[in-house]
């Protein structure tokens, strides 16, 4: 289907574990939209590269590392939007790009790691394992599966987070529970896109997905949908002329993105 | 004293809500300082103050969503609360209809969603998307958000907020006919008396701490009314009060037209001066 050679084992799995984790992004990304945390999400995905040597040293698997790393994170996170010393963008800023010096440097004092770095920050699908590829679907699933169980108490807090808690809502239950999702999928889309682009494997489909979307279900399902053709065009481009897979991806996201907008302004009114 | 229609639900004499000796600090300063406000079954209570006041804060308190510092928070068992926030800023990336924003406070039969919606005359709006709506539409279907809880307490927060003077009677009429209706207790939050005087029973006068407290038109001569909100205030209400007069016309664009309306409720008000100056408002 992508070439004339046939479709080898790598390239099959390359293509289930994108797929899945297109899936994941779509819905999951939607909220990061709505709830104006694609800066969230860039901390987040950024702080991966420490959770991986932190994982290499305690001996423990890298996606143990990287979700644990995330957590605390986002705990700091939604500890300092309760201080009003410096503005939450500043905060992020701060942890975004310190904690990405950070995994760099204690990456390069770990003589005894070997890392394909510019795998990690840019993602290399291609060498996915099927293990990997089982990570992405069992993980995949659970994600989605809280993301259902969390959909109706998530959107009301999106849409009114007082209103929500007057109403009965566990409000900092959930959002913890919503940023702990994120950890998880920015751990095992790691291998696929990059700790650098993952965040807009979260944004760019969902806003694609905006102008066609009459309810909240619908835009995360089509940015599901548009996160997956993304996938396609991506590896197909990656395949054909053998460009980086993640960066591909993401560029045939933002051409989607672009055509939604056109096909917004053009459209009979 | 309060006015309590008949029927209201649950006991009488229990509070719906009450707090006492509240007080939250920001930096040092009280922003609310052993501020007590208690709300009775039926009763519509007021909380007026300048901007800043701490008003916003105290309901939040009232609602648990802010822990104050020092005070007593009391409610009565299984109380309903409907709330109506100030502000709603939705992001222009979420697509939702009215009548998905009302279904997200929890399930809700469709009968009883299409009664409130009749309710609060927004049958019309409810597949239109919330983006979509105008700024008295937005107030309305925040108020059919709260009904649809089927409350004890209202408590609205600014609901006449950002409406033009017509739009701002037409949602207290409503709000009035609502209590009437529904016999439930209202707490709502206002920076200006003259919206929220003609339906409230009792109003509380705001500034960190209490100021004054009572009926409304006992509130509006309180020296520490006049002094929170200006001689200009002050005047505006005299303008009112002498209307009918046809000779204090102080302030012509008040006297004019529309300066009547809503305050046909005020009987015997040409005599109001002498007979509050002495005793004042200060009742607690």
């Amino acid at each position: 289907m992508v070439t004339g050679r046939g479709m080898d084992d790598f390239l099959i799995r390359a293509l289930m574990a994108a797929l899945g984790i297109a899936a994941i992004a779509g819905p999951l990304g939607s909220f990061v939209v709505w709830r104006r945390m694609a800066y969230f999400g860039d901390t987040l995905s950024h702080s991966a590269l420490l959770g991986l040597t932190l994982g290499f040293l305690l001996g423990v698997d890298p996606t143990v590392g990287i979700v644990g790393i995330c957590a605390v994170v986002a705990l700091i996170l939604a500890l300092g939007q309760r201080q009003s010393v410096l503005a939450s963008d500043t905060l992020l800023g701060i942890l975004s790009h310190g904690a990405l010096s950070l995994g760099l440097v204690s990456l390069a004092f770990m003589e005894t790691m070997r890392v394909d770095l510019i795998g990690y920050l840019l993602g290399d699908v291609l060498s996915v394992t099927w293990n990997d590829v089982t990570v992405v679907y069992v993980g995949g699933a659970c994600i989605l599966a809280i993301l259902i169980w969390l959909w109706r108490p998530l959107l009301a807090i999106t849409v009114h987070e007082d209103l929500a808690r007057v109403e009965g809502v566990p409000v900092r239950r959930v959002q913890i529970a919503f940023m702990m999702i994120i950890a998880v999928t920015i751990a095992i889309a790691m291998k696929v896109v990059g700790v650098l682009l993952i965040t807009s494997l979260l944004i760019i489909p969902a806003a694609a997905a905006r102008s066609l979307s009459r309810t909240p279900e619908q835009m995360a399902v089509i940015a599901g949908l548009v996160g997956m053709l993304a996938v396609l065009g991506g590896l197909a481009g990656s395949f054909q002329w053998d460009l980086p897979s993640g960066p591909a991806i993401v560029t045939a996201a933002g051409l989607l993105f672009v055509v939604s907008i056109a096909g917004r302004w053009l459209a009979p009114r | 004293m309060p006015l309590l229609p008949a029927g209201a639900r649950g006991a009488m004499t229990d509070p719906l809500i009450e707090c006492h000796g509240v007080t939250v600090r920001r930096g040092g300063e009280a922003v609310l300082d052993n501020v007590g406000i208690a709300v009775m079954p039926g009763e519509m209570v007021s909380l007026i103050g300048p901007n800043g006041a701490g008003k916003t804060l105290l309901l939040r308190v009232l609602l648990g969503l802010l822990r104050a510092e020092e005070g007593r928070i009391a409610s009565r068992p299984g109380l309903r609360i409907g709330y109506m926030p100030q502000k709603l800023e939705l992001d222009a990336t979420l697509p939702l209809t009215v009548r998905r924003f009302l279904s997200l406070g929890g399930a809700v039969a469709a009968g009883q969603r299409a009664g409130v919606l009749e309710e609060v005359g927004i049958s019309a709006l409810a597949d239109r998307p919330m983006r979509a709506l105008s700024g008295g539409e937005t107030q309305r279907v925040l108020f059919a958000r709260a009904l649809l809880r089927n409350p004890d307490l209202l408590v609205l927060d600014e609901p006449a907020q950002g409406l033009d003077i017509h739009g701002q009677d037409e949602l207290m009429a409503l709000i009035e006919e609502t209590r009437r209706r529904r016999e439930c207790g209202i707490l709502m939050v206002s920076h200006d008396l003259h919206v929220v005087m003609a339906a409230t029973d009792r109003v509380v006068c705001l500034n960190h701490h209490i100021c004054c407290t009572g009926h409304p038109t006992d509130v509006e001569i309180d020296p520490s009314y006049v002094a929170l909100f200006g001689e200009r205030a002050a005047g505006h209400l005299a303008a009112y009060r002498h209307h009918h007069d046809h000779v204090h016309g102080l302030d012509g664009e008040v006297v004019g037209a529309g300066g009547a309306h809503g305050h046909d409720h005020h009987q015997g008000h040409d005599h109001h001066h002498a007979h509050n100056h002495g005793h004042g408002a200060r009742d607690g």
